[in-house]
């Protein structure tokens, strides 16, 4: 048999608005899942027994069931409630949920290893406890959990691909489109794969960057701490 | 000048009892400061002067006894807890300062976010501090690039930012060469010579003879001896004469 | 006619589940295997295979595990080679853990001191000998806790399989929901037997971890 690739490459603009549509979902969801993740984070090691609890359970449900059942439930469950979201809100919805829980726990063990010592120093100075995870724990912890946020996200963003199962136009999706039209599986999952892969490519180059960017311990010491 | 409420003592510690645990550390340790007054607290490794000292701060809660500062009842559960350290400044012997900040944001950050003090009067009130302690050209840098006694006397300053009515330290020169050392102790005695009431714990002894007012000698969580810098010269007790000879 | 969720439901849901672990399990020995292989070739003293191996892993990593099943599924029949939805499953999921797998036991394998390599090689073991007789046992300890952390990937992710119409527990729930249209419950039901499955292994995995770290202070 041979390959032909060109029924694939000329339909290059879906492929294009999936990659485009694909980044979305996944910038998206890690602005929204690290805002999430961290809160959880901070509501787990907090000394209300409620909050702390509510966030053990939200972490533990979400990383002990699989992504697409929880895409499922929250889509046609949303739906049968009354709610009716678009499929790309839904999957945004459902990637953040999934991502904070991963980032809760990464988040946690970023708080955890800020030494003692910096607590108690905030504390004598007279900072409250949400003062002192925003102007003294939050930076180094980032800092220090920075390289497995960065796998994280990236997790993230080939997990989105999940969401073609409720119809989001992802570049999975739109593979799927191609390949039912075209009868060229193998070449459009080859194609796409490739552009995922650059993708995460990219998405690692980038997070490097900002981390340079932000983290200017790691840009004068040239290394991670 | 001499009526009954100026000469309150600032810190008052009445029969404090401190366990960790099923080990007791501190058995009964009473001790006043008056106002302007320097104690120092001296005694052996693991004798319970830290213990002590972070009891004053309410870092530990005490099992019993009775803690006043500044009018503060620090053994009372209910005090609030910002009022206490808005009057108590603390420094500890690893410096923590807050190494993703510079040292002027290390000194402003509790200024503006505690007494919400507007920027500009803060960054005055760190310039200032940082003369204080003679560190005027660092406000700009970070403290992985300043040495371990710049560093030291820059928390000093950012505890002293917060004007507070009394400042403890603890074994603040310990993780210093004895060249770093001298620099970090000139700003205590200069503190001193200002008239800030002080708990200082320290291993410097010809410093702690200098600068006491009143000297503690602490041994096994209890307080052995107290008095005057020279208590030093003429011990009472074995272990305070042998303590003496070790490290003079 | 429809009917709404019982027990005929639930028995169909537990059939689900049982080709849910057993493309676990052949997902984690096929995978086992590659990880293994992988991470042996990751520390060769051969440029090329070492570069091949880490190759392998970046590319696998980089591309989505759904991709991968639909490669295996719809690809490998395009070229000739027929497969059963288990079949492209297994084969997907082995590409996948063995690229992830690979790269962790490389970090366990190389986490065994230097000294136990040397000693190995005073013994004149041969190469093969050192590895499966000294350095790879103790390797297994440091890796278990994390290994065993990485099957609750592997089973929830076997959940991928369901598009390529492999009726495994997440297709069951779908198959279900399609015909009594109760999505909640059944969704519902759905990801509480995958909790049962996973956390189990999650809190033995965070056990072994801590029992591993306490070991470890203590020696
Ligand atoms: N958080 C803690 N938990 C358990 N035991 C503690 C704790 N902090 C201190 N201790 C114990 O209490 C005793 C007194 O300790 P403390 O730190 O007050 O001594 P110290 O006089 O300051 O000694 P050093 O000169 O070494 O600083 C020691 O035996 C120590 O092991
Ligand atoms: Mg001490």
């Amino acid at each position: 048999m041979s390959f032909d690739f060109s029924p694939i490459f000329d339909r290059w603009p879906m492929l294009l608005s999936g990659a485009l549509m694909t980044m979305l979902l996944a910038t998206a969801a890690t602005a929204l899942g690290f805002v999430i993740g961290t809160l959880c984070a901070v509501g787990r090691n907090s000394s209300y027994r409620a909050a702390s609890a509510i966030c053990a359970v939200y972490v533990e449900t979400i990383r002990n069931t699989p992504f697409l059942v929880q895409i499922f439930l929250i889509f046609f469950g949303l739906s049968t409630l009354g709610f009716t979201l678009g499929a790309v809100t839904v999957a945004i919805l459902a990637l953040t949920i999934n991502v904070g829980a991963y980032t809760g726990e990464i988040m946690r063990a970023g708080f955890n290893s800020v030494h003692s010592g910096q607590w108690e120093a905030a504390e004598c100075l007279g900072l409250s406890r949400l003062q002192t995870y925003w102007h003294v724990v939050l930076f180094p912890a980032v800092e220090r959990v920075y390289p497995s946020l960065t796998s994280q996200f990236i997790l993230l963003m080939l997990a989105s691909s999940i969401t073609s199962q409720i119809s989001v136009p992802e570049l999975t999706g739109n593979a799927n489109f191609i390949q039912g039209v075209s009868f060229r599986p193998l070449e459009t999952y080859l194609v796409i794969g490739v552009i995922y892969f650059a993708l995460s490519v990219v998405m690692r180059q980038a997070f490097n960057g900002i981390g340079m960017l932000i983290f200017p311990r790691r840009r004068r010491l040239g290394t991670a701490l | 000048m001499n009526n009954a409420t100026e000469n309150k003592p600032v810190i008052v510690l009445r029969d404090v009892e401190k366990s960790f645990g099923q080990v007791k550390v501190l058995h009964g340790v009473s001790f006043e400061v008056q106002r302007g007054q320097v104690t120092v607290l001296i005694g052996r490794s693991g004798s319970g002067k830290s213990t002590a000292l972070r009891c004053i701060d309410r870092l530990e809660t005490v099992n019993a006894g009775y803690i006043e500062v500044c009018g503060h009842v620090v053994t009372d559960p209910a005090l609030e807890l910002r009022k206490l350290r808005l009057d108590v400044g603390i420094v500890f012997q690893s410096y923590n300062l807050f190494p993703h900040l510079t040292i002027g944001q290390n000194i402003m950050l509790a200024p503006r976010s505690v007494k919400n003090l507007p920027k500009t009067e803060t960054v005055e009130l760190a310039r200032a501090c940082l003369e204080q302690v003679g560190l005027g050209d660092k406000f700009d840098a970070y403290p992985e690039q300043l040495s371990g006694g710049q560093q030291q006397r820059a928390a000093i300053a950012r505890s002293l930012a917060m004007q507070p009515k009394v400042m403890l330290f603890d074994e603040v020169t310990s993780a210093l060469d004895p060249e770093l050392t001298g620099e970090v102790l000139k700003v205590i005695e200069r503190l001193a010579a200002g008239g800030m009431t002080m708990v200082i714990v320290t291993h410097e002894m010809n410093f702690a003879r200098r600068i006491a007012d009143q000297l503690v000698f602490m041994h096994q969580g209890k307080i052995w001896e107290k008095g005057p810098g020279a208590i030093l010269d003429a011990p009472q007790t074995p272990e305070l004469q042998r303590f003496a000879a070790q490290e003079l | 006619m429809v009917s709404s969720f019982g027990t005929i439901h639930i028995q169909f849901l537990l059939e689900g589940a049982v080709w849910t672990i057993i493309l676990s399990a052949c997902a984690f020995i096929g995978g086992g295997v590659m990880g293994l292989i992988i991470a042996l070739m990751r520390i060769s003293p051969v440029w090329t295979v070492r570069t091949f191996a880490a190759a392998y892993i970046q590319l696998v990593q980089g591309i989505p595990l759904l991709v991968l099943m639909f490669t295996g599924f719809f690809g490998l029949p395009a070229i000739g080679v027929p497969v059963s939805p288990l079949m492209a499953a297994t084969i997907s999921m082995t590409v996948w853990v063995g690229a992830y797998l690979g790269e962790f036991w490389r970090g366990s394998l190389e986490a065994v001191p230097k000294s136990q390599w040397e000693a190995a090689e005073c013994l004149a073991l041969s190469r093969a000998q050192r590895m499966f007789k000294v350095i790879i046992p103790q390797a297994v300890r440091n890796a278990t806790p994390g290994t065993v952390g990485f099957m609750v990937q592997i089973i929830k992710n076997t959940s991928l399989a369901s598009a390529v119409s492999f009726v495994d527990l997440t297709r069951a729930g779908q198959l279900i929901n399609n015909s009594i249209f109760e999505p909640f419950i059944t969704f519902v039901a759905v990801a509480v037997i995958y909790f049962l499955l996973c956390f189990p292994l999650s809190v033995l995995s965070r056990r072994l971890e801590r029992r591993m770290a306490r070991g470890m202070a203590k020696a």
